[in-house]
């Protein structure tokens, strides 16, 4: 009788290439290596001057998202870059792919985006594969039943040169997530609850699984905005695992399989889940039903409260670390115990990320906002050209237009700041990104975290409102 | 890389537990393509008031934390991006050893890469070191101990590969290269 097995198992049991020992990691095969311009440059220097190739020109692919510009292009056709390092490093990615052969979708590429959106999108991402890439929110594509996290520059060359890692088994989590999500909570909502219960570090060392009727009804957009952000509980990887939803999604796609083929990877991928009786090394218990829109007050993804809620009282902590840390970001967020965050005044909105930047998050925004005029800078920015394309198809640039937002162009933007869209001091912003770290946004900036529609509504109303009331 | 047997330092105490990437490197200093040169951005929000120049009252602008090689810091140091911008900048500023109770994973694995020794150990020894900032100690990784100003020896965990590399100067690329054949068994198999 063999052992159940979780899907984490299944995925790692595949790809081992040679067997953890106690004096070695396992050397792990990865399938898709997503590549972008920030932490590419000193891996590919790295095997220049090791004079060695790139191994899977196939397995390899390549866009520009987080220090290009979300403005149009100039008339003389330049791109208004923030400043010379941010074009040298794009310049620098261009220069790599040519040299090793990468598939690059770069600015002007009709495909081009947010690496963790395009992924997705051109069908690159799919069930059982291991994903990588230099980026934390990698975690996103397990969303797929991929076994997907981020690396670091070093490991990037790894990859790039022999397509594995060397890894430890990480210990499994699940995630129960019982009941149903009430109308007006969506999948951000639930997401941040989640961060809010396990905590930032709560995760650290584990892989982790997202499962019950609640994840099941979930879009697949929706379950890539859980997916995403379980980096923000210290667990690199997060899988749900794919079912009619998924391969409804897949298919088609321009890397997926065709036809027969499609069929014969779909029997297969419906292998990809955990199976009954199989051991997970913690588990934890969350109510969907509970739930209200979610907000984080603090400085870190972590410091999450029901968007009725008040700012907890940093006294309450549990020792005297956890009460120095509410005590600073209060301070930092120029925000009151016991205040409520209804109604707090807030200067910028964002609604954009890897975490919400797709077709459903933005009609999500829509909806708030048509026929409103929005109070303060609102950015909207897609995640990638497909989105964009599609949701002017659909009028919703027309709706952010008229409510007097800023319709930009794809890139990871205001999420991280990088390319010259940034939070000035002190400014509080509503962001549908996944981090709120002092200075994330711009130096001084201060924000808020929460879904497309929460953000949209604090955009109408000009501070923290509850979308379900307007 | 040059062999890394211990560490011997006076240490710099950051005692804010949760310190994440965005602080240790702020994300409008990844746009270089280079690996050296980021120590001076080393917690720049922190570190520089808004005009450039140093805040008086952070740690690592004081005399004493001249020439240390050791940072102690509060639980689940590194947490957020996978940024190895974060060890290449403490590196650059001279650290060799980061301890805490917890440490985040993608921060272990890239400090690790990068000679920087990322040191867990248990609440009473780390109340210890918070209590004494700038007191010498040493890290032994061979023996995988942090001896404490009392004299007293904590043990720490690390990855044994990683451990092995460290002490020997084994580089990880050449490891992963040395398995060709295994990975082409693999890919014909898969």
């Amino acid at each position: 009788m063999t052992t159940p097995k979780t899907l984490f198992d299944k995925i790692w049991d595949a790809h081992v290439v040679r067997p953890e020992t106690a004096d070695t990691p396992a050397v792990l095969y990865i399938d898709l290596h997503l590549v972008h311009e920030v932490t590419s440059p000193q891996a590919f220097a790295e095997l220049r001057e090791r004079d060695l190739t790139l191994r899977r020109p196939d397995r390899t692919l390549a866009t520009m998202d987080h220090s290009t510009p979300t403005l149009p292009r100039r008339p003389d056709g330049s791109y208004p870059f923030v400043d010379a390092q941010a074009e040298a490093q794009v310049q620098r990615l261009t220069e790599n792919a040519r040299h090793f052969g990468v598939e690059l979708h770069g600015l002007g590429d009709d495909v081009q985006g947010i690496v963790h959106v395009i992924g997705p999108e051109l069908g690159a991402t799919q069930p059982g594969m291991t994903v990588v890439c230099g980026d934390s929110h990698t975690a996103t594509h397990g969303a797929f039943g991929a076994l997907a996290f981020g690396i670091g520059t070093s490991e990037v060359a790894h990859v790039l040169a022999t397509q594995c890692l060397l890894q430890r088994r990480p210990r499994t989590l699940r995630v129960n997530v019982d009941g149903q999500m009430r109308a007006g909570v969506g999948a951000k909502d639930l997401i941040l609850a989640i961060v809010a219960k396990v905590g930032v570090g709560g995760g650290t060392g584990f892989a982790a699984e997202y499962a019950g009727p609640a994840v099941r009804a979930l879009s697949m957009d929706g379950r890539m905005t859980i997916s995403n952000m379980s980096i923000e509980m210290g667990a690199r990887a997060g899988l749900i695992a794919p079912d009619e939803a998924t391969f409804e999604y897949l298919a088609g796609r321009p890397r997926v399989p065709k036809g027969e083929s499609f069929d014969r990877a779909v029997a297969s991928w419906r292998n990809l889940v955990s199976d009954p009786g199989s051991r997970f090394d913690r588990e934890v218990s969350i109510d969907a039903g509970a739930l209200e829109p979610m907000i984080t007050w603090g400085t870190n993804p972590a410091q999450a409260i029901p968007v009725s809620g008040k700012v907890p009282d940093p006294a309450a902590a549990a020792d005297a670390a956890g009460r120095a840390a509410g005590e600073a970001a209060l301070r930092y967020m120029g925000l009151k115990a016991g205040q409520a965050i209804l109604g707090q005044p807030v200067q910028v909105v964002f609604i954009g990320s890897c975490t919400n930047s797709r077709l459903s998050d933005l009609r999500e925004a829509a909806r708030v906002m048509k026929g409103r005029k929005v109070k303060l800078r609102t950015l909207v920015v897609p995640g990638s050209r497909q989105v964009k394309r599609s949701a002017e198809a659909e009028g919703l640039d027309r709706i952010f237009k008229e409510a007097g937002a800023e319709w930009r162009e794809p890139g990871c933007s205001m999420c991280i700041a990088m390319n010259g869209d940034a939070l000035e001091r002190g400014q509080y912003c509503v962001s549908t990104s996944n981090r709120n770290f002092e200075g994330r946004q711009g130096t001084g900036g201060r924000t808020l975290l929460a879904s497309p529609a929460t953000a949209a509504a604090a955009a109408v109303v000009g501070s923290v409102a509850d979308p379900r009331r307007l | 890389m040059e062999p890394f047997r211990s560490v011997r330092s006076r240490t710099v105490v950051l005692t804010a537990s949760n310190v994440d990437t965005d602080q240790i490197i702020p994300a409008r200093f990844l746009k270089t393509i280079e690996k050296k040169g980021l120590g001076r951005s080393l917690f720049a929000d922190w570190r520089y008031r808004p005009d450039g120049t140093p805040r008086p009252d952070f740690v690592l602008n004081q005399p004493e934390a001249k020439g240390c090689a050791i940072l102690v810091a509060g639980d689940n140091f590194g947490c957020g991006s996978s940024r190895e911008h974060a060890p290449w900048a403490l590196c650059d500023a001279g650290f060799r050893a980061v301890i805490s109770t917890t440490i985040a994973d993608i921060f272990k694995n890239n400090a690790l890469k990068n000679g920087l020794l990322p040191v867990v150990i248990d609440k009473a020894s780390h109340a210890e070191l918070l209590a004494s900032p700038g007191a010498e100690i040493e890290v032994d990784l061979e023996a995988r101990v942090v001896v404490l100003p009392s004299g007293g020896k904590s043990s720490f965990p690390i990855e044994s590969f990683a451990r092995y590399c460290l002490m020997n100067g084994v580089d990880e690329l050449g490891y992963l290269l040395a398995q060709a054949e295994a990975i082409a068994a693999h890919e014909r198999a898969h």
